[in-house]
C-alpha cells in the first residue's frame, strides 16, 4: 500500500462531495428564484400593500412573535426548572406528557380550540347550564383573534424552549448551584442569577425553533383571522395574482428569517462554553411534599393538559361520536396512502442525502462540503410557503425544457412530470426536512472517532466497507431518529403540500385544511387524530434522548 | 449483494415510482378539473359524468388560488376545466389569461345570455342568491333591503363573514356599481358599525352565531340554510332556529352569484373538456345542482328544490355580471379602507 490515497478513494471522495454540493445547491435554489422573481417591477400594487396589508401583517407578525415567544418562554422555562429542581407526586408521568404538545401541529390545535370554545359548542353547552345562554355567550373567550392564536400557538410550542431548557438545566453542574447556596441564595436566586443566565445560549436555539415554526404557519394563523407576513404573502399572490408582490413580501420575510437564524447560530456558539463540564455531578431535586407538591405537579401539568390532552381526547371523542371510525370513507384513506407514500419516500431521499452531505464532509472537508452542510442546514428555515412559491418556477422551467426536447425529438411531450406530479411535493420536503437529518448524521458522526477510520484503511478496507461495517452500525440511532423526525414533518407539512399537490393527490393534513377552510373541521377529525397519534411516537423517542442518560430520571 | 446498496436502490425505486405515478396527462377518456367547489359537492356529478360517458375525471380542490396555478403551470398545465363558485373567479381566470373561449351550439341554446360572457370564456352553470338569515325570535320583519343593512337599528345585531371573501366581494361590488363609490364607502362603514363582532367563519358559522343570540340578522349563500336543514344533522339547529329572507337592493332585485365553468386555454383534453361542460347544463346534471347542492338551475324547465322555493320568489337582480366584475378591485379596496375585517 502507498502513502498517497489510492485512486478509488479520490473518486468516491469526489463523487461523494460532488453530491453534497449539488444537494447544497437544491437547497438554496427556491431562495434565489424568489429574490429573481422579486425583482420584477410590480406597478400599483405596493401603494396598496402599503396602505393597507403592510402595516397590519407586520404588526401582526410581530405581536404574534412576541406573545408565542413569550408564552413558550415562560411556560417552558417555568415546567423544565420545576421538573429539573423539585420531586413531586405525578413527576415520572410528566417527564413524557410534558412535550406531547409537540405532537399537535399548530393549525389542529387552532381548529380544535376554535370548536372548542366556539358559540353552541362544548364550553357554550356546559356553562348553560348554569347560566342562560346568552349570558354564558359573553364569557367564551375569543379564539379567533391575536390573542387566541399567540395563547394556542404557544401551547403547542413550548416543548421546544422547555426541552432546550430542561437538558441544560440537568447537566448544570452542581458546584454551581452549591457555590450560589454557600454565598445565601435563596432557590429563586439561584434561578434567576445562575441557570438562568447559564441557560440562555439553550434558551436561544429552543425559541429560535418556536419563533421559525410560527412563522412558518399558515393554517393557524389564517383561520384565527391573524393576517400575518405569511398570510399575506399567500393572499397577495393567490387573491392578488401577484406573483412578484408576493416574491417581494416574502424577501421582507427572509430578513426575519435570517435574524432568527443568527440568535440561533448564536446560541449554538455559546453552548460550548455553558456544557463545558465532562460528566457533570447532577444537583439534588428537592423533594416536596404535602400541599406545595400537589401544585407543583399542577402546574407542571397545565401546559401540556392545554396543549396536548385536551385537544386529543377532542379529536378522539369526535371521531368516535361521529363513528368516523366505523365508516372510514376511501377518501380518507386515498389521503393516509398518500400522506405515507410522500412522507416515506421524501424521508428515503432525505436520509441518504444526509448520509451524502456528512460523508462528504468527513472524507474531504473543504470549504465546498462545509458550505454544502452549512446550506442543508438552512432548508428548514424556509417557510414552506415561500418555498413552494419559489420552487414552482424553477421546476416549470424544467418540465418546459423537457417538452421542448420531447416536441424536438417529434416525440409525444409528457406535460409536467415535475411540477404537475408529486415530484414536486416530494423535493419540497426533501429541502425543508434536509436539516433534521443532516443535522442528526453530523452529531453522530462527531460521535465516530477518526482512528475507526484510519484503522479501517490500514487494513486495506474500501470506503465502501467502511461505510457499511463501521457507520452505518454506528449511525443507527441517529438514522433511525432522523427517520421517525423527518417521517412525521412531512405528514404534518401543509403549507407546502397546499400549494404543490397534483391532480387526484389530497394528504391528510391538506384534506383537514380543506374541510376547516370549509366550516366543517369535524369531519375531518379522523384524520387530525391520524396526524397526532403518529406524532406521538418521535415526540416520546425525543423524549428518551432528551434526558440525560446516566442521570437519575 | 450488501445491505447499503440494497437500501439505497430500494430508495432510488421509491422515488422512480412517485415520478412515473406522475399522472400521464392526454390520455384517451380523462378530464381534469380544478375546482373551488367542496369536492363532497361536486364529486356525485363527476362520478354520474363518468357512468354516462365513460371519460375518468381527474380533480385537484382547493380553495384559493387555483387560477395563479395554472398561469404558473404555463403552456403544459394539464388543466382542462375550471370550476369556480362567483363571477370574481371568473373575471380573474379571464384577466390572468388562461382561459379560451368555449364554442358550443348546445351550450348557447341551453345557458341564458345573461348567465354567460359576451366572448364565451365562461359559462354560468348554477347560481345561489345572496340573503339575510334572521333570528327567529328576534327579527319579525320579513323583508329586508341590502342598504338597510347599514341603518342604526341593527346596531350590534350582524354578523357576517371577512368582507375579502369573493361572495361578500360580489354584493359590496354590486352595491358601488348601483351606489357610486362614495355612497358605498359611507354604506360599508354603517355595516361595519352594526357587526356584532370581527367578520371570521363561513356563511354556516354566521348562522350558528344567531343562533346562539350573538346576532340578529346574518348575510350567507341560500345553499348553506339548505345544507344544514336538510343534510348536516348536528347543523340543523342552527338552520331550525333561523329563517331566511330574500332581501333587495332599493330597485328590487336579489345579488345573486353563478357558479361557473371554463375551458383551460392550454386544455389537453378539449373535447372531453367541452363533453364535460356540455354535460354540465342537461337535464340530469341540473337536476342533481337544484336537489344535491340546493342552488337554483340555469337550464330552464328544471324546478329548484322544495326548501329553496320556500324562501319565496326569487327576482334576480338585472344588473349586468359585467359591472360587478369591473367594480371589484374598488369594493376590495374600500373594505380595506373603512378596516371591514378590523
Amino acid at each position: 500500500m502507498s502513502t498517497s490515497r489510492p485512486i478509488s478513494l479520490r473518486i468516491t471522495g469526489t463523487v461523494t462531495s460532488t453530491l453534497a454540493v449539488l444537494t447544497g445547491v437544491a437547497v438554496v435554489l427556491p431562495v434565489i428564484s424568489i429574490a429573481l422573481l422579486a425583482m420584477q417591477p410590480v406597478p400599483d400594487l405596493w401603494p396598496h400593500l402599503i396602505a393597507y396589508v403592510l402595516p397590519q401583517a407586520t404588526r401582526d407578525t410581530a405581536l404574534l412573535l412576541l406573545g408565542v415567544g413569550s408564552v413558550a418562554t415562560a411556560l417552558g422555562v417555568g415546567a423544565a426548572w420545576i421538573m429539573t429542581a423539585y420531586d413531586f407526586p405525578g413527576r415520572g408521568w410528566l417527564i413524557w406528557l410534558m412535550p406531547l404538545p409537540l405532537a399537535i401541529p399548530t393549525y389542529i390545535g387552532a381548529y380544535v380550540y376554535v370548536e372548542i370554545f366556539e358559540p353552541l359548542g362544548v364550553v357554550h353547552n356546559v356553562l348553560s347550564l348554569w347560566l342562560p345562554r346568552r349570558e354564558a355567550l359573553a364569557l367564551l373567550p375569543g379564539m379567533r383573534t391575536l390573542a387566541g392564536a399567540i395563547v394556542i400557538i404557544g401551547l403547542v410550542l413550548y416543548p421546544y424552549v422547555y426541552l432546550s431548557a430542561r437538558a441544560m438545566f440537568q447537566t448544570q453542574s452542581a458546584e454551581f448551584i452549591e457555590a450560589a447556596r454557600l454565598l445565601g441564595a435563596n432557590r429563586w436566586q439561584q434561578f434567576m442569577r445562575v441557570s438562568l443566565p447559564m441557560a440562555r445560549p439553550a434558551l436561544a436555539v429552543g425559541l429560535s425553533l418556536v419563533l421559525l415554526e410560527t412563522l412558518n404557519d399558515i393554517g393557524a394563523s389564517e383561520y384565527l383571522g391573524v393576517r400575518t407576513m405569511t398570510v399575506s404573502i399567500f393572499t397577495t399572490w393567490l387573491n392578488r395574482g401577484s406573483l412578484a408582490g408576493a416574491a417581494q413580501m416574502s424577501c421582507l420575510m427572509l430578513f426575519v428569517v435570517a435574524a432568527l437564524v443568527l440568535l440561533e447560530r448564536h446560541g449554538r456558539k455559546a453552548r460550548a462554553f455553558a456544557a463545558s463540564a465532562e460528566s457533570p455531578r447532577l444537583a439534588e431535586r428537592v423533594p416536596l411534599a404535602g400541599a406545595k407538591g400537589w401544585i407543583a405537579g399542577l402546574m407542571c401539568l397545565l401546559p401540556p393538559l392545554f396543549g396536548f390532552v385536551i385537544p386529543f381526547v377532542f379529536l378522539l371523542y369526535e371521531s368516535v361520536h361521529r363513528s368516523l371510525f366505523g365508516a372510514i370513507d376511501a377518501e380518507l384513506l386515498h389521503a393516509l396512502g398518500n400522506s405515507v407514500v410522500l412522507a416515506l419516500t421524501a424521508t428515503a431521499i432525505v436520509l441518504a442525502l444526509g448520509l451524502v452531505i456528512t460523508l462528504a464532509h468527513r472524507w474531504q472537508s473543504s470549504k465546498a462540503t462545509t458550505a454544502s452542510l452549512g446550506a442543508s442546514q438552512a432548508g428548514y428555515a424556509v417557510p414552506g410557503l415561500i418555498l413552494a412559491l419559489g420552487l414552482l418556477t424553477p421546476l416549470v422551467a424544467f418540465d418546459s425544457v423537457v417538452n421542448a426536447a420531447a416536441r424536438g425529438l417529434g416525440a409525444s411531450t409528457p406535460g409536467l412530470i415535475v411540477a404537475g406530479s408529486s415530484a414536486a411535493v416530494v423535493i419540497a420536503y426533501v429541502i425543508r426536512f434536509m436539516a433534521v437529518a443532516s443535522g442528526l448524521t453530523q452529531a453522530g458522526f462527531e460521535r465516530i472517532p477518526r482512528d475507526y477510520d484510519d484503522s479501517a484503511r490500514i487494513s486495506g478496507a474500501s470506503q465502501w466497507v467502511c461505510v457499511e461495517r463501521i457507520y452505518l452500525p454506528l449511525l443507527r440511532p441517529a438514522l433511525w431518529g432522523a427517520a421517525i423526525l423527518v417521517f412525521v414533518d412531512c405528514l404534518k407539512e401543509l403549507p407546502a403540500t397546499l400549494l404543490l399537490r397534483p391532480l387526484n393527490v389530497e394528504t391528510l393534513a391538506t384534506s383537514i385544511y380543506q374541510y376547516a377552510s370549509r366550516g366543517s373541521f369535524e369531519q375531518g377529525s379522523l384524520a387530525a387524530l391520524l396526524i397526532v397519534a403518529a406524532s406521538i411516537i418521535p415526540v416520546v423517542w425525543l423524549t428518551r434522548f432528551a434526558d440525560v442518560p446516566n442521570g437519575p430520571a | 449483494m450488501s445491505r447499503f446498496r440494497d437500501l439505497s436502490i430500494a430508495a432510488v425505486a421509491a422515488g422512480a415510482t412517485t415520478l412515473s405515478a406522475a399522472a400521464a396527462f392526454a390520455q384517451a377518456g380523462e378530464v381534469n378539473v380544478y375546482t373551488y367547489r367542496e369536492s363532497k359537492l361536486v364529486q356525485p356529478l363527476f362520478d354520474a359524468f363518468t357512468k354516462d360517458t365513460g371519460i375518468k375525471v381527474n380533480v385537484i380542490s382547493a380553495s384559493s388560488g387555483l387560477e395563479q396555478r395554472i398561469k404558473t403551470e404555463g403552456a403544459n398545465s394539464p388543466a382542462d376545466v375550471l370550476l369556480t363558485v362567483d363571477i370574481g373567479r371568473m373575471d380573474d381566470a379571464v384577466k390572468a389569461e388562461i382561459a379560451q373561449p368555449i364554442k358550443s351550439a348546445k351550450l348557447d341554446e341551453t345557458v341564458p345570455v345573461r348567465f354567460r360572457d359576451p366572448n364565451g370564456y365562461w359559462y354560468g352553470i348554477s347560481m345561489r342568491a345572496r340573503v339575510v338569515y334572521a333570528s327567529n325570535e328576534r327579527v319579525k320583519q320579513d323583508a329586508i333591503t341590502y342598504e338597510e343593512l347599514a341603518d342604526p337599528k341593527w346596531k350590534g345585531k350582524i354578523c357576517i363573514r371577512s368582507g375579502q371573501h369573493i361572495y361578500n366581494n360580489a354584493l359590496f361590488a354590486a352595491y358601488v356599481a348601483k351606489h357610486g363609490e362614495a355612497k358605498a364607502e359611507e354604506w360599508l362603514k354603517g355595516l361595519k358599525a352594526n357587526l356584532a363582532q370581527k367578520p371570521s367563519g363561513g356563511d354556516r358559522e354566521q348562522a350558528r352565531d344567531v343562533a346562539a343570540g350573538k346576532c340578529d340578522i346574518a348575510i350567507g349563500n341560500t345553499y348553506y340554510w339548505a345544507l344544514m336543514k336538510n343534510v348536516d344533522a348536528d347543523k340543523k339547529p342552527w338552520a331550525d332556529a333561523t329563517k331566511v329572507i330574500l332581501p333587495t337592493f332599493a330597485d328590487g332585485g336579489t345579488h345573486v352569484n353563478l357558479s361557473g365553468v371554463l375551458l383551460a386555454k392550454n386544455a389537453p383534453n378539449k373535447a372531453n373538456a367541452i363533453k364535460l361542460i356540455e354535460w354540465l347544463v342537461e337535464d340530469k346534471a341540473q337536476h342533481m345542482y337544484a336537489d344535491v347542492n340546493y342552488e337554483y338551475p340555469v337550464r330552464a324547465g328544471v324546478a329548484v328544490n322544495p326548501t329553496i322555493a320556500g324562501y319565496g320568489k326569487l327576482n334576480p337582480d338585472a344588473l349586468p355580471i359585467a359591472k360587478i366584475a369591473e367594480n371589484r378591485k374598488t369594493a376590495s379596496t374600500l373594505v380595506d379602507k373603512v378596516g371591514f375585517d378590523n
